[in-house]
């Protein structure tokens, strides 16, 4: 049985201003544990809400979302988050922002420095534990951010265009460092992008959406070496992502068309 | 140390100008006693005890108001941007009350206390509780949704969640509106202790300029002047600590 199990899902985007906007249109997916399942489309088609409905941030009006069996209602650390925008407490040090979520789950105190530390240690961050957030670069904020979610070790990983802020080096190397995490780590990640090249690199399967109202356009299997250094390069790489960009490509133009 | 003394140097110029117009009798010494002279009442008011017992009724009323000013107004602040119906609740009287001057509201807490500390604190708190509240009120708004979600999946309790992300994101604001405060009870101690008191600083003012002590009388709104000023450098370097995190 899959572990995530979306059904039926729709969800209306009510603005401070102005009239309500379908979001989301009848989705439906499932999601395997262990999975690496990207969540790719159009700017606006609701792939980052349909992650904050799973998530438990937003309330579900219309269907319904399951995690191991149990209607999501609220958001729990058995779903840890990762924000475009890094989400890092400002006024916490690198440390504290990883030790938080430990000592809300009632962590021992010397486990969770010697938990803290280790996590550091693994994002590249040692030498960095007291400085601020307002003091780190993107990449550094964004290490630390992934390093704060896996230390509490949700069993699921939502990602929100986390590479999305930073430079194409920085983030280059930020995706293979996820994929040896994920590697190291086996947990069932739900990766929101926009970016094919990102979503072929790092998942196994990849949900194309359609443009507003989002609904899963398409599911692509894309289990491949990715451990093989030239995969940029590879004839089979290029043709998935070829394959996915034609899918998002309609998508693109029709969301640019609706587009204010 | 130097910095500070060039920084504050105009203010010996205009200790010595004082000096200067009260010597040549530009203007009568009732009007305004030489510096020198203030000075030496400050240091006979401070032997007498009565400047010490006069300072600490007016701070301990001063500190009690603005305590509960600050305890209440943030409380209420934030509650009004995290529950719709406070806020709904508390807006218009918010609203209606933020202009009001304060001031009016000194003959209003007499009736209702009587002259002693009780209704100087209650007239501070009252006083200085809006700028908080307002403070704590738009920094609490604004805090990122994010943050929150992000307090909230790692296992926060919707309580502990503002206590943890509200309160530090409102944190800024807050203590913008606490340093307004700050002044504001200043301004509404010394004024009600002038009209109506037995004791404290601003009613030794009245009570020695009635009499045409004019010396001693400046001798004690230099005092004040001192006080709220070194209250607001205080508050200032702690502000400077507790916001350390911004860049």
């Amino acid at each position: 049985m899959a572990q995530i199990v979306v059904e039926g899902l729709r969800h209306m985007y009510r603005p401070p201003r102005g009239r309500p906007v379908l979001a989301l249109e009848d989705v439906s997916l499932e999601v395997r544990e262990r999975e690496f399942l990207a969540l790719l489309g159009p700017s606006g088609c609701g792939k980052s809400t349909l992650l904050y409905l799973i998530g438990g941030f937003l309330p579900v009006e219309g269907g319904r979302i399951a995690v191991e069996g149990r209607t999501v209602a609220a958001p729990g650390p058995d779903r840890g988050i990762v924000f475009q925008h890094f989400a890092l407490f400002p006024w916490k040090t690198v440390r504290g922002n990883i030790l938080y979520g430990l000592e809300r789950q009632g962590m021992p105190r010397a486990e969770r420095e010697r938990r803290a530390q280790q996590f550091i240690d693994l994002v590249g961050l040692t030498g960095f534990e007291d400085s601020f957030p307002s003091q780190l670069s993107g990449g550094m904020k964004q290490r630390t951010a992934i390093a704060r979610t896996l230390a509490f070790d949700p069993k699921i990983l939502l990602m929100d265009e986390p590479f999305g802020a930073l430079d194409a080096q920085t983030r280059h190397l930020m995706q293979s460092e996820l994929l040896g995490i994920w590697q190291r780590t086996p947990k069932t990640v739900i990766f929101v992008t926009h970016d094919v090249q990102e979503a072929v690199y790092l998942a196994d399967r990849v949900a194309v959406m359609s443009a507003r109202p989002g609904r899963i356009k398409a599911l692509v299997d894309t289990r491949l070496d990715k451990n093989d250094k030239n995969i940029f390069r590879a004839k089979h790489f290029v043709d998935k992502v070829d394959e996915l960009w034609t899918l998002v490509r309609d998508e693109a133009i029709k969301a640019e068309r609706k587009a204010p | 140390m130097k910095a500070a003394l060039i920084r504050y140097s105009p203010l010996l110029v205009l200790a010595l100008a004082w000096e200067l117009i009260a010597r040549l009798g530009l203007v009568s010494s009732s009007a305004l006693p030489p510096l020198s002279g203030v000075i030496v009442s400050w240091f006979d008011l401070l032997r007498s005890g009565d400047l010490v017992t006069a300072s600490a009724s007016s701070l301990y009323r001063g500190g009690t108001g603005l305590l509960l000013a600050v305890v209440v107004g943030a409380l209420i602040g934030i509650a009004m941007a995290w529950w719709r119906p406070v806020n709904a609740l508390m807006s218009p009287l918010v609203e209606m009350f933020y202009p009001m001057p304060k001031s009016a509201l000194i003959p209003v807490t007499v009736v209702w206390l009587g002259f002693g500390d009780g209704s100087k604190i209650l007239l501070i708190f009252l006083g200085c509780m809006l700028p908080v509240t307002l403070g704590a009120f738009n920094g609490a708004r604004a805090s990122d949704r994010m943050l929150v979600w992000s307090a909230r999946s790692m296992g926060a309790s919707r309580l502990r969640m503002l206590w943890d992300v509200v309160l530090p994101s409102a944190m800024p604001e807050l203590l913008n509106g606490i340093r307004t405060a700050i002044a504001l009870s200043f301004i509404l101690l010394v004024s009600s202790e002038l009209i109506v008191a037995r004791q404290g600083l601003g009613y030794l003012i009245g009570y020695l300029g009635a009499d045409g002590d004019y010396q001693p009388m400046f001798a004690v709104v230099l005092t004040v002047a001192f006080l709220g000023f070194a209250a607001d450098r205080l508050y200032m370097l702690l502000v400077t600590r507790v916001l350390a995190w911004r860049a």
